[in-house]
Parts: structure tokens; C-alpha cells; sequence
């Protein structure tokens, strides 16, 4: 095996930026790691990392700063120039070929040769269960890789990094998906990896193991490397506050509204598996901030609150009515409306029109005697896009060719004009400009002032602390702490959201 | 300050902000619309028949060629709205037989005619049902359903009636299904083609439930988050096709006099390549009611002309084949176009943030980021 003696450096990135059109994705990213460590890099969602990696697996070309592999610059154009290179990113969730067995996926692409040239099943074999001996997990290399948990499954593209003998391994959230048994099966295949000389760096938002698995640090944030250190000589409180570390009040002016009665009760919501008896109350007037990791189940709760999503067992009530569940027809006629997290797959029929699209929801509504006329759908079209200044020039041009925060506030007009009483918005202000943000933000805190119930799901902590009257906190399926806004700190909510311990259910 | 969401509160002249309700002029939506294109080349071959082919301008042509393309207009109907929530129905054919052969083997056995050709109807209902419950309930694809619904309800209409025909019909009913309204050259069927044709188009074009059909086929996933209920409007199509489909094997029935298994043999693919002639997107979410019985004319027109031009089946398939492919292959050719043309706009996936000139957006809230 080529490895570098441990202690020199393996990768070192320096200032490496990258900006998509006018977005910067990535402002100035750095990132030293040397062979024999394993090296965390964490930062909030939208922070860079995942910009990073893709940098560093060759998906991406930077557009400045500096990229050194063992000391030498490197400038990868494919991914497959970074794996020869000798670079293996493990993904949070890999993508194996479910219908081939697992040495056959370990070997896609390079399989040995027999003499006659087809594939030498026999010597795939061996080199696979000799992989496996090494990593010490019992997996049959003769199985399908359809079945396999996840953490199995990336196991299995570690074993391929292996007999690829990278020597640099990124593990992208590994740990999201995976049980105890399995996170400490994995950390301890990392320390072995680890001792074997080879490069690590390991993405996680748990910083139990962060601490416990890694000897060195990164910290970024708004695409910007903020410090390195050594996991002895900092706290969870560092790290935390380094995160998040930004001025939250002054983006994000909030009103004082009236708080009145309950308008929105969730009881005991359960979907086995996604999420578990979970309780929620929305007051009108009331933005609840709903704060976790991507993946920890807020869409999922709130989805299948409005009936898009099933559940098994639970109830729903909008103003004292029992929302039934699987039926988002009923759920809009009782008073609720989602705004959801993905615009172009489920909030908008880009290839309709504006009017199209604002009058989708309230139909049935603006019909007479039955018949639906394209003059009332424009007329209350026209109401709502100048309401919520969508710009634009006319009522018939295609919601597609909007730009993304003017097809947000189409989607906005869509929800309200059914005049509900408790508005759930996901990921509100996702991929839209700062200037739009800032008006659904006057728009939200407007619409509580009204008295409308608002819940707000948000992966930007600062949008959670600024707009939410009450943080509700979810981790894992399971509500894990309820924070009022003066309690509310950005390090509270990481607590909460990361590690269940920490938090005051 | 003005409300936000109280729908009664007018009160926003201050937004100022003003909105045409179309793109482009009246006479363009109208003149350059594929409906209009595919009525034009209707009009073309008309004329072009009129003047080359021998006896075509008769008019006992018109009375024939309707009485021919008639189960195909009716089911043309209901299988445009099937075709544009994305879906497809290839069993027609085969339920227009079964819908016969139960109408024929009730009649024989001696059931009153009326209710022989409610029980066909029914018959009609229960097999677009089937069909419906395996795409909507079990969440199977249309294509491989119906797929099989082809060979099955076939299968069951030559089985009950092996290669027998019922025939004797009374001639009350098979005289109308011949014959024409008053002294004029159109067949009576198309009083009936006329209500259903009204009744689709109000369907499609101008109720809640047709705005879905052309959002379920756009988006299903927005369609379903903006509480239509897609399952149940696709399982209510495929009932309507079943039924409409029975209904064209009554008339099939009674037009030839002769109730069989192999009746309207590949009659799907003529009912399909006339509505996607007719302008309507194979992939969903497009397409308009009038273009599609202009679809439906225009492909009998040609098939009659040629016959009386002494053409053979066959060149009337390839002339019909061909037709298909290449308005299919001219919308692909013309929307990818459209498509490459919008690019130079604002790029609709792009999160850019966008320059608003005219918007109040100052460059302050754009820099503190």
C-alpha cells in the first residue's frame, strides 16, 4: 500500500471559491487535512460544505483559490480524474446497482480478467471477502445489493475506495441515516482507515461524534472557512457558537402580533418509521418556527397534517374541525394551506399559466352553476398578483419563465386567495433572491398580524430565530424541545436539533 | 393598511401594479392555435378531394363518411381528456366489441332491446372501472393496463359469441343507426355525437374538474398538493371512456347490423392517431376538444377519399401512419423551439437573483447578505 507516513499533508485547499451566476456558493473555503487524521468539517446547511466536496471529488472546478493533493496542484476536470487521483467520497446515501450482487458493484467498471478475456468471477471473489475480512463486517458479496441498509451500503463503497486504494476518503454525513450499532461499526472502520495512514475528513451535525471520532476541526459558515483546531482544545459551545455566529435581528424585523385562540392542534401524530406522536398547537397570530436537520421529518409532519402524506394514527384539527387524513380537498375547505418545499415539483404546473396556477386551489370555488370562466379566474388572478406584486405583464405568461421568487409569491397568491386560516410555508425562501426574501418575510409577519396561524418550516436558523414567535424543534421524528422566542438561542436549537440530550423537552 | 387576505378588501390601488390578461392579440391566440391549424388542412383536403376524386363532393360522401368515423368521434372524446391527464386507454376497441356482443347475445337470448343496450352501456361502465382501478388503486401504468385490458375484453367478447354473429336486430333501431336526421345528408348519430361533444368540451374547457385534467397532466404532484384529487378524476375518465366506448358498440352494432367478437378491430390506434393528430400531447397537459374532432374528420376524410380515389387499406394506412408521425415529430420539432427560444429569457429554473429595475428592492438589502 502507497501511504504517505502519517502526519504529512494530504489535502489543502486554500480561499477555493465557486459561484453559480450571481449565487455564491462558495466564498473562500479552506481546508488542510493531513494523513492519519480524521478531520471534521461542519457548518450549518447552506455553509458550503457540500460545495466543498464536490470540489474536492472533481464534480466541480473551482473558480479561484488553490487545490493541492500531497503537495502537488491539482486541477480535476471529471470525477473519475479525482478517484484516479486516488479521492473516494462515501455519500450519505451511496448509489449501488440494486439488481447486481455486491462484488459486482464493488468492481463495476474495472473487473478482473481471466486469461479469455471475460470477467474473472473467481478472483472478484476472493479480493472481495478479503476486503471485507479486513473492514471485519460479515457481508455476503454474492447477495444482491437491493436489501442492503444503508449503512451496509456504505460499507460497501468504502470496501471499493479500498481496492481503489484511495487514500483520501470524505464521508458526507454517513452517519445521518444509521442506527447506534451501526455509527460505531462505521467509526470503527474509520479509525482503521485511519491508522492505515489514509486521509479522512468526516461531515456530520452530531457533535458526539464528531468529538469522539475526529482529532481535528473545521468550522464554516456563509461559504467562508471560519477556524481550525485541534477536538481537544475546543467545547461543543465553541463549535456551536462559531456556527452560527451572525447577526440575527436586524434581517429579519418581526411584528408584534395579537396571539389568540387555537387554530391549528396536531395530537399524537405518528407515520411509523418517519415520525412519532407528535404534538403541535399554532395560536392565530402565532409564526411557529419549525427548526431541524434536513431529513429530521418536518416536511413529512406538516404534509401529512394537509393529507398529501399519510399517517397512522393521530388527529388534526383546524379551529376546533377535525381535518380528515389523506384528503389535502378537505384539508384546504377546513382552512389549511402548505406552501411546499419543492416550487417546481409540487407548488407550481410551471407550464401553466399565472392565472392558471393562483386559481388552482379555489377552482370549485369560482365556479357558477358549475361552469368555470377564464374571466373570473382572471379577475381574481389579477387581485392577487398585484396584491403580492408578482412581476409580471400579463396573467397568461407560463409560471416557468417567472424568476424564482416571483413563482414563490404566485404560490403565495395561490394559498391565500383560499383564505385559510392556518398557512404552513416549507423552506419559505429557498432559492430566491435577498430583496424577495425580505417581502415574504414582511408578507409572513403581515399575514399573523391578521390573525392567520403560521407554521414555518426553515433549515436557516437565523430565518427561524428572527420570524418565529415559538421555535419548535424536531430531531429525528420526534419533537425534542419547544423554545419561546426569548429561549430561543441559535444555540439552543442546534442543541435540540443535533443531539437529543442537550435539549429541555 | 390594506388586508392581505381578506378577498372582500379591494382596497390596493396603491400596488399600482397593472396586468394584461394576454401575451399576444386575440386573432393570433385564435388563427395561430393548433385547433385552427388542424381544421385549415381538414378544409384543404376537403377542397382538394372535391376537386380531383370523382364523386367526393356528393353528398351521400359526408353521410358515409360520418356514419363511418362516428364510434371514432365519440370516443375520441373522453379519450383526449384520458390522454391529457398523461394517461392512455388502448382497450376501446376491444370494449366496443364486448360492449357489442353483450348488446347481440341479450337481444337473441330475448331481452327487451332497451335494456339489452342499457346492460352493453353497463358493461362499458365496468371495464373502464377495471381499467381505472388497476391505474388508480393497485398504481399500475396505463400503457401495460390497458395493455392487457386490450387482449382481455377482446378475449371475452369471441369467447361468448365464438365466431357466430347475432344479426337480427329490429329494424327500427338499425334504420336510425343508418339513417339521417330529417331530409339532410348528416346521420342521426350525430345528434348524439353533438350533446356529447357540447357536454366534453364544457367538461374539459370550462368547469374545475377539466382545469384539473390539464394540471394532473402538467404537474401531478402540484395537482395533488393543490387538493385535486387526481386518483378519482383519472378513475371517473376511464369509467367515461368505458361507457362512451359501450355506447359506440351499440351504434357499431346496429350501423352493420351484426353484433361480433372481432368488431372495430384496431379501431385504439385510428381513436388515438386522430386525437393526437387533433393536437393533443402524448405526454399530457396539452391539447383542446375542437382540434381533436377536426383530427378525427380529417383522418376519415383522407381514408374516404383515397377509397374512392381506388386506393387499397393499405395505402390508406401508410397515408394515415405517416400523417401521425409527422404532426407528432412537427409539435415535438415546434415545442422544442419554443423552448430554445424562452432560454434567451429569464432562465425559469435559474435561482439567480433576478435585477429588478423596477423593482423596490434596494441594493442596501442586497448587500447585507
Amino acid at each position: 500500500m502507497a501511504t504517505a507516513a502519517t502526519g504529512t499533508v494530504a489535502l489543502a485547499l486554500s480561499d477555493v471559491s465557486k459561484r453559480f451566476g450571481q449565487v455564491v456558493a462558495l466564498r473562500a473555503g479552506s481546508l488542510t487535512v493531513t494523513t492519519g487524521s480524521i478531520h471534521a468539517l461542519v457548518g450549518e446547511n447552506g455553509a458550503g460544505k457540500s460545495t466543498m466536496v464536490k470540489i474536492i471529488a472533481g464534480l466541480y472546478r473551482p473558480d479561484s483559490g488553490s487545490y493541492e493533493l500531497f503537495g502537488e496542484p491539482v486541477d480535476f476536470r471529471t470525477t473519475a480524474d479525482a478517484k484516479d487521483a486516488g479521492i473516494a467520497v462515501i455519500y450519505q446515501e451511496p448509489t449501488l446497482f440494486p439488481d447486481l450482487s455486491v462484488t459486482e458493484n464493488i468492481f463495476m467498471g474495472r473487473q478482473p480478467r481471466s486469461r479469455f478475456g471475460s470477467i474473472d468471477r473467481k478472483a472478484m471473489d476472493t479480493e472481495a471477502r478479503a476486503l471485507f475480512a479486513r473492514l471485519g463486517v460479515a457481508i455476503d458479496p454474492e447477495r444482491p445489493a437491493d436489501g442492503l441498509s444503508i449503512a451496509d451500503q456504505q460499507i460497501i463503497e468504502i470496501a471499493k475506495a479500498i481496492s481503489l486504494d484511495a487514500r483520501v476518503l470524505i464521508m458526507d454525513e454517513p452517519t445521518a441515516a444509521l442506527s447506534g450499532i451501526e455509527v460505531d461499526r462505521l467509526m470503527t472502520i474509520a479509525r482503521a482507515l485511519r491508522d492505515e495512514g489514509r486521509a479522512l475528513v468526516f461531515i456530520s451535525h452530531r457533535f458526539d461524534e464528531v468529538f469522539s471520532l475526529c482529532d481535528t476541526i473545521t468550522v464554516m459558515r456563509d461559504g467562508s472557512y471560519v477556524s481550525t483546531d485541534a477536538v481537544a482544545d475546543v467545547t461543543v459551545d465553541d463549535i456551536v457558537r462559531r456556527l452560527v455566529g451572525r447577526d440575527v435581528e436586524d434581517l429579519y424585523p418581526k411584528q408584534d402580533a395579537q396571539i389568540g385562540d387555537v387554530v391549528l392542534e396536531i395530537e399524537g401524530l405518528t407515520r411509523a418509521g418517519v415520525f412519532h406522536d407528535v404534538d403541535l398547537q399554532v395560536r392565530r397570530g402565532e409564526i411557529v418556527g419549525l427548526a431541524g436537520l434536513v431529513g429530521a421529518g418536518r416536511s413529512e409532519i406538516m404534509q401529512a397534517a394537509f393529507g398529501v402524506d399519510p399517517y397512522d394514527s393521530g388527529t388534526v384539527r383546524v379551529a376546533g374541525k377535525a381535518v380528515p387524513a389523506g384528503d389535502p380537498a378537505a384539508a384546504i375547505r377546513l382552512g389549511l394551506a402548505l406552501v411546499p418545499e419543492d416550487r417546481r415539483k409540487h407548488g407550481l404546473v410551471l407550464d401553466a399559466s399565472i392565472a392558471r396556477n393562483i386559481t388552482m386551489a379555489i377552482r370549485r370555488r369560482l365556479s357558477r352553476a358549475g361552469i368555470l370562466s377564464s374571466g373570473a379566474e382572471n379577475a381574481t388572478a389579477r387581485d392577487w398578483a398585484s396584491r403580492l406584486e408578482v412581476k409580471a405583464a400579463t396573467l397568461d405568461a407560463l409560471a416557468g419563465t417567472l424568476s424564482g421568487g416571483n413563482q414563490q409569491k404566485v404560490v403565495l397568491a395561490k394559498w391565500l386567495s383560499t383564505a385559510p386560516d392556518v398557512l404552513i410555508v416549507d423552506e419559505p425562501t429557498r432559492g430566491i433572491d435577498v430583496g424577495t426574501k425580505a417581502e415574504v418575510h414582511r408578507l409572513l409577519s403581515a399575514l399573523a398580524g391578521e390573525g392567520m396561524g403560521i407554521v414555518m418550516i426553515s433549515s436557516e436558523l437565523p430565518e427561524v430565530l428572527g420570524m418565529a414567535d415559538r421555535v419548535v424543534v424536531v430531531h429525528e421524528g420526534r419533537i425534542t424541545a419547544e423554545l419561546s422566542r426569548e429561549q430561543a438561542t441559535p444555540e439552543a436549537v442546534m442543541f435540540a436539533a443535533t443531539n437529543t440530550e442537550g435539549a429541555s423537552a | 393598511m390594506t388586508s392581505l387576505i381578506d378577498p372582500s378588501d379591494t382596497s390596493t390601488p396603491s400596488r399600482g401594479r397593472t396586468y394584461r390578461d394576454h401575451q399576444r392579440p386575440l386573432w393570433q391566440r385564435v388563427l395561430l392555435s393548433r385547433d385552427v391549424a388542424v381544421w385549415a388542412a381538414l378544409v384543404v383536403v376537403y377542397l382538394y378531394a372535391s376537386a380531383t376524386v370523382p364523386f367526393f363532393d356528393r353528398p351521400i360522401t359526408i353521410t358515409y363518411l360520418l356514419l363511418d368515423v362516428a364510434p371514432i368521434l365519440l370516443i375520441a372524446l373522453p379519450m383526449t381528456l384520458v390522454i391529457i391527464t398523461g394517461e392512455i386507454d388502448l382497450s376501446v376497441a376491444s370494449t366496443v366489441a364486448l360492449a357489442s356482443v353483450s348488446f347481440g347475445v341479450l337481444y337473441d337470448k330475448g331481452t327487451p332491446v332497451v335494456l339489452a343496450a342499457v346492460a352493453a352501456l353497463l358493461v362499458g361502465v365496468v371495464c373502464g372501472a377495471f381499467n381505472g382501478f388497476l391505474v388508480t388503486v393497485v398504481g399500475l401504468p396505463s400503457l401495460a393496463v390497458t395493455i392487457g385490458t386490450l387482449a382481455l375484453y377482446r378475449g371475452i367478447a369471441v369467447g361468448l359469441l365464438g365466431t357466430t354473429a347475432v344479426t337480427d336486430f329490429p329494424e327500427a333501431w338499425t334504420d336510425w343507426a343508418r339513417g339521417r336526421i330529417g331530409e339532410s345528408d348528416i346521420p342521426s348519430i350525430m345528434i348524439v355525437f353533438a350533446v356529447l361533444a357540447v357536454l366534453f368540451i364544457v367538461l374539459l374547457h370550462f368547469t374545475a374538474f377539466g382545469r384539473g385534467i390539464f394540471a394532473i397532466g402538467l404537474n401531478e404532484g402540484a395537482a395533488r398538493f393543490s387538493g385535486i384529487r387526481v386518483e378519482r378524476t383519472k378513475l371517473v375518465l376511464f369509467m367515461l371512456t368505458g361507457v362512451v366506448s359501450a355506447m359506440a358498440g351499440i351504434y357499431y352494432t346496429l350501423r352493420y347490423g351484426s353484433a361480433r367478437g372481432d368488431n372495430a378491430n384496431g379501431m385504439e390506434l385510428q381513436v388515438i392517431a386522430a386525437v393526437l393528430l387533433g393536437g393533443v400531447s402524448i405526454f399530457g397537459g396539452r391539447g383542446a376538444l375542437p382540434g381533436v374532432i377536426a383530427g378525427v374528420l380529417l383522418i376519415g376524410a383522407i381514408g374516404s377519399a383515397l377509397r374512392l380515389a381506388d386506393q387499397t387499406a393499405d395505402v390508406i394506412n401508410i397515408v394515415t401512419g405517416l400523417l401521425l408521425v409527422v404532426s407528432v415529430v412537427g409539435s415535438s420539432v415546434l415545442g422544442w423551439i419554443g423552448s430554445r427560444r424562452r432560454r434567451g429569457a429569464p432562465e425559469p429554473n435559474s435561482t439567480t437573483p433576478q435585477a429588478d429595475p423596477d423593482g423596490p428592492v434596494s441594493n442596501r438589502e442586497r448587500e447585507d447578505r
